[in-house]
């Protein structure tokens, strides 16, 4: 009955069906197929990723949960915790722009609040293709509205993130959201079944057709007839979600339930077995019961249909009644379903027959996993000869280029359609190195920020990895503030390509080495394969999101120049490093190029520095040199600053002006200090060996580089300005 | 003073302003849930911003069929203060308790951005700390904030010196650019003809802190503390 095709059309293989048959001690029927399937899917069980990840550390002293549940959670002192995580929705982003990216945010909010703690900021990393080309224009107004449209009605801010743009994600955008809960550390909860007898509720919306086989679809290439798939995704409705929310808080912060587990992936097949499982229990359900949005749903599509806004509850018999009357207020369905039961085994009934009868144990912990093959790329990246490149006869215009490039132009445009202020916290707006937080009633403020260099990650996975880390911690140093810990979503083609599964590897031990290096540890993240459409796969993109914390919210350092006549300092060495550049992609139109070197006790340093000087009130400014280079850094500062005040500044170093300008050396934060700090700042940094250039004083109108005796470039910053405003609007003719 | 925050399903930034009037401005305030009937002896009601009953209808339409909002018109009628903010002002026009409607913004996106207030008059309980023409700096967040009304109910606010704040530039100058959402005559919150009630597209309680950016919208809630005395 199980042929050939219905397993391919599963996305099994002869041997995973194989062990399914050996492990149930039969042929399993098409429903227990189905939900195999899901559940041996690379999205659900990582079957390829997990030899990898276990290298990443995951153990630190804030760690309260690690990796294995719905988020992370970290103890951030006065009792509290933050509760974080980052999904991707990149395949329904690309047949559906609108809903995936919506119900993306949906899927990510609901991860952080089955744990007890209150969204209180979200984060998306998104990549696309260029603008002018194809569908792309389209697939971002697509997104963001998306992202834009669920976040503002649940009322949870989008706070920041980061977007860039490359030709290899035309067919396959990027789409990670994060998001960041905080609960109190008595009232964290999870998946968990505790004892037989207790009763199992499914709350929130209807079960309908939608989204059957999402988790499949995400564990696939894609090919010419995605649009089929349109029915996969998933439709969200964040008004059902806010009740959902807030229905939940109130049953968790009255301690009327057990457990908790979101019907994300894989939907009621997902929660009815990973709840048994991580207490080693069983669980039966009745499906006339389950409440339903259509007639007619085969036990197949109700369990694995993947209808947003529900969530499985466990509670006591006893606590029932509460628990419905809470969903009740909230005008929510609460029906019980099921009971936990001491066999172990997932029991399915519908219309008085059994449909299902599996050890919830075979599903969930014996997924296979794979080693697969990784091998380097037969052709390496060619060097990048720098003596044949030449460097354009004019700066300022290479300049204002590199300014209107969308990765490097302002994101206004996208940032202003979130609603980035309710709950009132975050007292650093979006644009700034990261996202910061007050925290109500406290002294201190949350710090966080997703980043990814996926040029860096092209060229050499293994810097890719560590820069990632790299960059995001000093995103954080550059606000004042110390990371507590990583969660990473990990975008790349189909794994069953060795050169793809090379990538993979090499980012990991890139990440794994810089996070023990930092002392942070990766509480959780995401894994994305098959990142490839019509046989081509994405750079690969690791997207970290860190968070840290402000013991003080008022030592908050920001990017922006502050006045005139104040010190400009560079922290970190410059090096001739153009490889990887957005300055080669923009000006002269390649990618290739010796990776930048990424030295990470220097990188340590130069954070430190950053900080303990954040600390003692020495900084004025401080901002991140990264994509377009120092240039673009400090004009960036410039443009931060309210009355938009420029500098006059003089490059010592020896080589090409070009490389100096533009080029992406890593470990690098440009700060400002009132000219009475200078000699705390400069002693400072001897005494942490970190290499400090004064570039020159703020003051004027203009942005001005003087370089080897030589004006290199003159600009008024009103001029650069608008080249970088206006970019991202000029690309959608919408001022 | 005893300041009631009406919940509704898909309020969302209840929470923001119960917390100025009770953390900020030291006030009692409490929540009043939009299926009771009972205003607990408020001396002004707060209808919140958010997204009431997911605005999947026209925003705020069936939000006034709350149980509660039958209490909250009375009390309006009765000379009660009610303000409201965003969905709260929505609200209010479908209550009829203000005139106008809410069409999308212009450029048909939603903005959250700090945007400049002209402060066109203070005799009103919501005002009476300014100076007529101060330039307030408060953020709006809306997809469906460009005032619309007709013509004849237009010239009758205007007449009215129902207009209370009109979208500026920094110096106070009305302007196309300034005008984000495309509002009819720059009009960002208006007053009912008896003066007690206010509806505003801005969020004063996102600019109440002096860590928030602005404190600007304290000018409201303290003018009507100072009103209430």
């Amino acid at each position: 009955m199980i042929d050939p095709k219905t397993l391919a059309d599963h996305n099994l293989t002869a041997q995973e069906y194989e062990s399914i048959v050996r492990l149930i001690g039969r042929e399993p029927n098409l429903t227990e197929l189905g939900i195999f399937s899901v559940m041996w899917s690379e999205h659900c069980c990582y079957k390829s990723s997990k030899v990898h990840l276990r290298k990443l550390p995951t153990e630190g002293r804030h760690v309260i949960q690690g990796p294995g549940e719905n988020a992370g959670v970290l103890d951030i002192g006065d009792g509290l915790a933050v509760v974080f995580k980052i999904e991707s929705h990149n395949h329904p982003s690309f047949i559906e722009p609108f809903q995936g990216a919506a119900t993306g945010v949906g899927g990510i909010l609901r991860d952080i609040f089955t744990m007890g703690a209150r969204p209180v900021a979200l984060l998306d990393s998104l990549r696309f293709g260029p603008l002018g080309a194809g569908r792309n224009k389209a697939i971002m107004e697509g997104v963001v509205s998306g992202i834009s449209s669920y976040g503002n009605s649940i009322g949870v801010p989008t706070v920041g993130g980061e977007a860039a743009f490359d030709p290899s994600y035309s067919l396959n955008p990027l789409v990670n959201v994060f998001c960041l809960g905080l609960a109190r550390q008595d009232k964290i909860f999870y998946a968990r079944a505790d004892k037989p007898g207790n009763q199992v509720l499914y709350v929130g919306s209807k079960t309908g057709r939608d989204g059957i086989h999402g988790a499949t679809m995400a564990s696939a290439e894609f090919g010419k007839e995605t649009e089929h798939k349109r029915p996969n995704v998933q439709v969200g409705d964040p008004f059902k979600e806010k009740l959902l929310l807030e229905a939940c808080l109130e049953v968790m912060d009255r301690n009327l339930i057990v457990g908790i587990q979101d019907m994300g992936a894989a939907g009621l097949t997902c929660s009815t077995t990973e709840i048994p499982a991580k207490s080693g229990l069983g669980m039966s359900v009745n499906l006339d019961l389950v409440p339903q949005r259509e007639e007619g749903m085969t036990p197949y599509e109700i369990m694995l249909s993947e209808s947003q806004e529900r969530m499985l509850i466990v509670a006591e018999k006893a606590r029932i009644e509460e628990v419905k009357k809470v969903f009740a207020k909230w005008d929510l369905d609460a029906v019980v379903i099921g009971e936990i039961a001491a066999d172990g085994q997932l029991k399915v009934a519908f219309g008085g027959q059994t449909v299902i009868d599996v050890p919830v144990e075979a599903v969930i912990n014996r997924c296979p996993v794979y080693d697969r093959k990784y091998e380097p790329p037969s052709r390496p990246s060619p060097e990048l000869d720098l003596e044949a490149l030449a460097q354009p006869a004019d700066l300022k215009a290479a300049f204002l280029r590199l300014l209107a490039s969308p990765t490097v132009a302002d994101k206004e445009w996208i940032f202003r359609q979130y609603d980035h202020m309710v709950q009132t916290n975050n007292i650093l707006l979006p644009g700034g190195d990261a996202a910061v937080l007050r925290i109500k009633g406290t002294a201190k403020a949350l710090a966080m920020t997703l980043d990814g260099n996926a040029f860096l990650a092209a060229l050499d996975p293994r810097i890719g990895g560590k820069a990632a880390v790299a960059e995001a911690c000093r995103n954080l140093a550059c606000v004042g503030a110390t990371p507590l810990g990583v969660t990473n979503c990990l975008n790349f083609g189909n794994p069953e390509k060795p050169e793809v599964m090379w990538q993979f590897k090499e980012v990991i031990e890139g990440m794994a080495e810089a996070c023990r290096s930092f002392g942070i540890p990766v509480t959780g993240g995401n894994v994305s394969f098959y990142n490839d459409t019509e046989g081509a796969s994405v750079h690969p993109t690791p997207v970290l999101g860190v968070v840290g914390l402000l013991q003080d919210a008022a030592k908050m350092v920001t990017p922006g120049f502050k006045a005139g006549g104040e010190v400009v300092v560079l922290l970190g060495r410059t090096r001739p490093e153009l490889g990887g550049s957005e300055y080669l992609r923009t000006v002269h139109g390649f990618q290739e190029g010796p990776c930048p070197t990424l030295d990470l006790a220097e990188e340590i340093a130069v954070q430190e520095l950053c900080r303990e000087a954040a600390d003692k009130g020495l900084l004025r400014s401080a901002h991140d040199v990264s994509e377009g280079g120092l240039a673009v850094c400090l004009a960036e500062c410039a443009f931060h600053s309210r009355a938009q005040v420029g500098c006059d500044l003089d490059f010592g170093e020896e080589m090409r002006t070009d490389a100096l300008l533009f080029g992406e050396s890593q470990s690098r934060i440009v700060v400002t200090s009132k000219p009475e700090d200078l000699d705390k700042l400069l002693g400072l940094a001897r005494k942490k060996r970190v290499h400090a250039v004064i570039l020159g004083e703020t003051g004027g109108t203009e942005l001005i580089f003087h370089h080897q005796d030589r004006e290199a470039v003159r600009v008024q910053v009103a001029e650069a300005y608008s080249a970088w405003k206006d970019a991202l609007p000029e690309a959608f003719k919408i001022k | 003073m005893k300041f009631g925050v009406v919940v509704f399903p898909g309020s969302n930034c209840d929470y923001d302003a119960y917390h100025v009037l009770l953390n900020v401005l030291n006030q009692d305030s409490f929540f009043l849930w939009h299926k009771d009937h009972d205003l607990k002896g408020a001396d002004c009601v707060i209808l919140p911003g958010g997204f009431s009953y997911g605005d999947y209808l026209r925003s705020g339409a069936i939000a006034r069929f709350s149980p509660l909002m039958r209490e909250v018109a009375e009390f309006a009628e009765r000379g009660g203060l009610v303000m409201g903010i965003c969905n709260g002002f929505q609200i209010l026009m479908e209550m009829g308790l203000l005139p106008g409607a809410m069409l999308r913004n212009k450029r048909l996106k939603f903005l959250c951005q700090f945007v400049h207030l002209r402060l066109e008059k203070t005799e009103t309980p919501f005002t009476g700390l300014g100076h007529r023409g101060q330039v307030l700096r408060i953020p709006i967040a809306h997809y469906e904030g460009n005032y619309f009304a007709p013509a004849e109910t237009l010239e009758e606010l205007e007449r009215g010196g129902q207009v209370i704040f009109r979208y500026c530039d920094p110096e106070g100058r009305l302007g196309e650019e300034a005008n984000v959402n495309g509002a009819l005559n720059s009009i960002a919150g208006i007053i009912n003809r008896r003066g007690n009630v206010l509806g505003m597209m801005p969020h004063p309680e996102r600019a109440s802190e002096a860590v928030m950016g602005s404190q600007d919208g304290r000018l409201i809630f303290e003018s009507l503390l100072k009103s209430l005395k």
